[in-house]
């Protein structure tokens, strides 16, 4: 066969499946109101408003907790710290993991021993627990410790990832034709290194961010995260598990707003893979 | 003459074992010479060795002179200097040796700005990328060059890697296997090709190659390698027309009689 007719059709163009605009609508939904929460909210979180305990109705859509303030304001701002305690999270994991797992992939043989096991012990190490020390080493528990205590437990899975997709790049010939033409180190990782694995990054982070939701939730539910009353979802739900059988709803409506998050962001995340990595485009 | 390749006596260790021993071959300018060898004799180990990209582990002693340039025991910032003015390489498999997420244009245009970079030139890029495309006579360049190499066919990669060669502008090419993954018409266009740009350029070519038809009709100088030691070396018409090597004979046998038979088949 000769290979003088080109047998490509024109580029193709993105492909929206369903499930990423799903993930993409959710996830915009909560990005939508924790920005509206910084200008309006439909009640003042810290006021009294209602009976105590009031199931959901037209004017406390989502109810009221135990002190009598309305739950869909407090969820309202949960999605904001959810979504601030992600982004700095996952940035705080990208600088640290991609700088460290890019070091290891360069990095000599005996190097990159050290740090593959030290990044062995890290993973091993349960998130919540590093966490928890971290948040009991400094003076106090807040929003920023909760966003570093998480962020340093989750840089050590990128940096594993990365050094691992950073390996499997630097073994293609292409890199080898890429040196022998005399390009530098950071020549390599800039042009095929970092497009190369960023597909498959961008997809871990989207996911870390939803476990970095999770992760806030769970230490505020043990009290560890940001005090009242910039509440997170965790909070809230541990506050409503005393009252869990005769108000329900103080439990569903944080849990239905954290779980729609995390599933918003996996959805997101698979679609973004498929936008950033042409060779997963059809045609 | 000066060598733009010269390897004297290079034998090639990992974790004591020798892989490749006592290797010696020299390329002259202009001059086009044959590695040959079954697989895993240790063709591509003795390539990567003459640019200094030995993978991990693996040391080499020996001489290799690239560009009067000592490679063994030399700073790896040393011998990049000589990467990419002195040598380029293209490899077996184009779809490995072209990155999957770059558009063929861009990865051309890299190459062709390096290399415009070293000599402190300022170029056109985009029109010496099209211009290229051309010389490698990919068909509808200004198209092709925004593909992505998955969207083309294996002779348009290996053409393409070739246009990235050559831009480089090496005095010294280094060929390793280039045409082992192409179908038999594709590999005689992709030969003829490299053939012609080598002659042009008077560029150095070392040719590696299992297959003794192919390397026959592109080199004038062939060196044979078994279990990573030479068995012979000398002139194409002299080694293959009389080989004195049992293990030369046995490759020259295997074609003649491949040969024949594709003669009683047709
Ligand atoms: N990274 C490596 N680590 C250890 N051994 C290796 C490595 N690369 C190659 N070898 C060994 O070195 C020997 C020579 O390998 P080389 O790649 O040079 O063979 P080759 O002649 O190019 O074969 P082919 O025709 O299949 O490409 C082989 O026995 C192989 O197993
Ligand atoms: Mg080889």
């Amino acid at each position: 066969m000769s290979d003088a007719t080109p047998a490509f059709a024109p580029l193709p163009r993105l492909r929206l499946t369903p499930a990423f605009l799903i993930g993409a609508t959710l996830v915009g939904l909560h990005v939508v109101v924790g920005l509206l929460t910084l200008i309006w909210t439909p009640y003042d979180p810290t006021a009294m408003t209602g009976g105590r305990l009031a199931p959901p109705s037209l004017a406390h859509w989502a109810g009221t907790d135990r002190l009598g303030r309305d739950l869909f304001t407090e969820i309202m701002i949960g999605a904001r710290i959810a979504l601030s305690v992600g982004i700095g999270a996952v940035a705080i994991a990208a600088a640290i993991g991609v700088t460290v797992g890019l070091l290891a992939a360069f990095a000599s043989r005996a190097v990159d021993d050290v740090l593959a096991a030290t990044l062995d012990i890290l993973i091993a190490f349960p998130t919540l627990l590093l966490a928890m020390l971290i948040v009991a080493a400094s003076d106090g528990a807040s929003l920023g410790t909760a966003i570093l205590a998480i962020g340093i437990a989750a840089s050590s899975i990128v940096a594993r990832l990365t050094r691992i997709l950073a390996r499997r790049v630097l073994a293609m010939d292409y890199i080898t034709a890429a040196r022998v033409s005399g390009t530098g180190w950071l020549g390599i990782v800039r042009i095929h290194v970092l497009p190369n694995i960023w597909p498959t990054l961008i997809v871990n982070f989207a996911l870390q961010f939803g476990l970095a939701v999770i992760a806030e939730a769970s230490l505020s539910y043990l009290g560890l995260g940001a005090p009242p009353p910039n509440a997170s979802w965790g909070r809230l739900l541990q506050e409503a598990q005393a009252t869990v059988y005769t108000a329900p709803f103080g439990a569903i409506a944080p849990g239905i707003a954290l779980v729609s998050l995390v599933i918003g962001l996996n959805l997101f995340a698979d679609g973004l893979r498929d936008v950033a990595d042409p060779t997963r485009r059809r045609r | 003459m000066a060598d733009l390749l010269t390897i004297e006596n290079l034998t090639i260790r990992h974790v004591g074992r020798p892989l490749v021993s006592d290797v010696s071959l020299s390329v002259a300018a202009g001059e086009r010479v044959g590695l040959i060898g079954e697989s895993g004799s240790g063709k591509s180990l003795t390539a990567l060795a003459a640019i200094g990209l030995l993978p991990d582990g693996m040391t080499a002693s020996g001489s290799i002179r690239l560009s009067d340039r000592e490679v063994i025991g030399s700073a790896d910032r040393d011998v990049a200097g000589l990467r990419g003015t002195a040598v380029a390489t293209i490899f077996q498999e184009p779809l490995t040796a072209l990155d999957p997420l770059m558009r063929i244009g861009k990865q051309i245009a890299e190459a062709v700005r390096r290399r415009a970079h070293r000599d402190g030139r300022s170029v056109d890029v985009q029109a010496e990328v099209l211009g290229l495309m051309v010389r490698v006579a990919l068909p509808d360049p200004a198209r092709l060059a925004r593909a992505y190499p998955h969207e083309m066919s294996g002779g348009q990669r290996q053409r393409a890697a070739i246009a990235m060669a050559l831009a480089c502008r090496p005095s010294l090419l280094i060929a390793d296997e280039p045409t082992t993954a192409l179908d038999v018409t594709t590999q005689a266009e992709v030969l003829t090709l490299l053939e012609t740009l080598v002659r042009e350029e008077n560029m150095g070519l070392l040719f590696i190659s299992h297959d003794l038809p192919v390397v026959g009709t592109a080199v004038d100088r062939v060196v044979v390698l078994r279990a990573g030691e030479m068995v012979e070396q000398g002139p194409i018409a002299e080694v293959f027309g009389r080989p004195r090597h049992p293990y030369t004979l046995g490759l020259v046998e295997a074609a003649r009689a491949f040969d024949q038979a594709i003669g009683a088949a047709l």
